[in-house]
């Protein structure tokens, strides 16, 4: 199989790349927001409890 | 029936610790389930007889159709949890998903546009399942808008509770009424979306996007979960100590 | 005292102290009007095209105008301190909400529904199609004031109440606007209405068994 032919998707490449590519920057920004916030998250609470020892 | 099981999960900070062992492999078998699927679907499945290479869209677009639905339902079950048991960790779970379904009814609108185009010639046809996925965008919006506006977290979470099993009784009328909508107004679809029978070749890869789409939902909904469970418990004895890992040492020597 | 006098007694309230501000009484009726104005202004007065399309704004003149004074149902009592009372009282919420609620369907749906064929003959509605407009009106007023109730008592105790509750509102409404709309244009047509009008009937009635009990409940929540 060719690449040409493969990335041209016989003339619909408009419409099934934007498609693949819309859904995997979605899943991928939907999996790294939570995973930045809990890490902000856990970072506040450690700040405060170390914080109330003192 | 023993029930032990029930109310530890019940408890945030069992809850927290599950959640903690059980994202990474979730995480892993989701990412090589849409691999697989998604290549397969691409590379490997043949095109269609009809619709030629363009019908590939479906692999991503009826995954997040079905999965926009079965959010709807995790919600709706969540709050029954919520409402008859008070569980706070079914309201983090709730609350964690709404996003999630919002974002597959997003994806599947704009995957059945962009799949529309080349089979209706134009990007928006008032489709039937196109139009109750729009209705169902704006309930996830409805939902999400009344979480933020609740400040209480005890009261938005039965409030959400409340809605999303209005909106289950109501989903299917929706879905329904809009079905008989369509036919009233002829003409205004051409093609339906799912062929009524689909090769085995085409189906497999199918099945194993939406089993990667699952794991994916199951992923994040546990990690989204684990984020509202520490905002909700932060001034909590078992927080603080787990994030003050020093300090446990000290008193388990 | 009985639950039913209870009920009588909250309807009757409701009603007199709706009918004292009149002003108030009048504004749904006037909006439902002028709505029903704009369409000829805007998309021009051949009556073709509003007999075409008079159903479909008849109906989302009378959902509108249901949704306009939704807010009042609950939030004057929730101000004053009657709906704690109301919570607090011996009897079952859920009937004494459903009061509530029908009282409020009476001071502002019916007065639509008696207006409409008054703004169907502004529309050049078919005279065939006006049984099957009135009968919708009549199936499918209560039917937004029993859903619209349950998203007025989620957000009673919130500052940010109206385009919220439009939001969660509008998208519970559609199954009503399609089949009460469609029944319309179907006997517009000449054609049989049975079907939407059986299914607004089972609508209407899964509605007064189900909503006054969320009703109940979400207002537990919002005063909680």
């Amino acid at each position: 199989m060719d690449w040409q032919s493969f990335l041209a998707m016989g003339g619909y490449a408009a419409f099934v790349w934007p498609s693949y590519a819309l859904v995997l920057i979605v899943l991928i920004a939907n999996a790294v927001i939570p995973h930045r916030r809990e890490r902000a998250l856990r970072e506040r609470i450690a700040r405060r409890t170390t914080g109330n020892r003192r | 029936m023993n029930l032990v099981w029930f109310h530890k999960l019940g408890s945030p900070k069992y809850f927290y610790a599950l959640a903690l062992r059980l994202t990474p492999w979730l995480g892993g078998l989701s990412f090589v389930l849409l691999a697989l699927g998604l290549y397969w679907g691409l590379v490997v499945a043949p095109p269609d007889y009809q619709q030629g290479e363009s019908y590939r869209i479906i692999f991503v677009h009826v995954p997040s159709a079905w999965m926009s639905m079965f959010t709807w339902m995790f919600m709706a079950f969540c709050g029954l949890l919520v409402l008859v048991w008070r569980m706070k960790v079914a309201a983090s779970l709730m609350r964690a998903a709404a996003p999630l379904g919002a974002s597959f009814t997003f994806l599947a609108l704009v995957t059945g546009s962009l799949w529309g185009k080349p089979m209706w010639g134009a990007y928006w046809v008032w489709d039937a399942r196109l139009t109750s996925e729009l209705i169902l965008l704006f309930l996830y919006l409805g939902f999400m808008a009344l979480q933020s506006a609740i400040e209480q977290r005890e009261a938005a979470g039965r409030a959400g509770a409340v809605l999303a099993l209005v909106g289950v009784i109501n989903i299917p009328i929706i879905h329904f009424s809009v079905e008989w909508w369509n036919t009233l107004h002829q003409g205004a679809t051409i093609t339906k979306f799912d062929s009524p029978s689909m090769p085995v070749e085409m189906l497999l890869p199918l099945l194993v996007s939406a089993a990667g789409f699952m794991a994916y939902f199951a992923t994040v909904v546990l990690k989204r979960a684990r984020c509202d469970i520490l905002e909700g418990q932060a001034a909590s004895g078992w927080v603080r100590e787990w994030a003050t890992p020093a300090a446990t040492d000290h008193r388990n020597p | 005292m009985g639950l039913g006098r209870a009920f009588r007694a909250m309807l009757g309230r409701d009603i007199r102290l709706a009918v004292r501000q009149r002003g108030e009484l009048a504004q749904p009726l006037v909006f439902f009007a002028a709505v029903a104005t704009l369409f000829p202004l805007a998309l021009g007065p051949e009556p073709e095209l509003l007999e075409r399309i008079a159903p479909g704004i008849i109906w989302v003149a009378a959902l509108l105008s249901a949704l306009l004074p939704m807010d009042r149902m609950f939030r004057p009592d929730y101000e004053d301190g009657t709906l704690e009372q109301m919570l607090l009282s011996p009897h079952p919420a859920s009937v004494l909400a459903l009061a509530k609620v029908v009282a409020h369907w009476l001071v502002t749906g019916v007065p639509v529904i008696l207006l409409a064929p008054l703004v169907a003959l502004f529309l050049q509605l078919p005279m065939q199609a006006l049984p099957a407009l009135l009968a919708t009106l009549a199936l499918g007023t209560p039917l937004l004031s029993l859903i619209g109730a349950i998203g007025v008592a989620l957000t009673v105790g919130l500052r940010s109440g109206g385009p919220l509750l439009a939001l969660l509102l509008l998208p519970l409404y559609v199954p009503v606007l399609i089949f009460a709309a469609g029944a319309v244009d179907r006997a517009a047509a000449g054609l049989p209405i049975a079907g939407p009008i059986y299914l607004l009937a089972a609508m209407l009635v899964l509605a007064l068994t189900l909503a006054p009990m969320a009703i109940a409940a979400s207002l537990r929540i919002s005063l909680s």
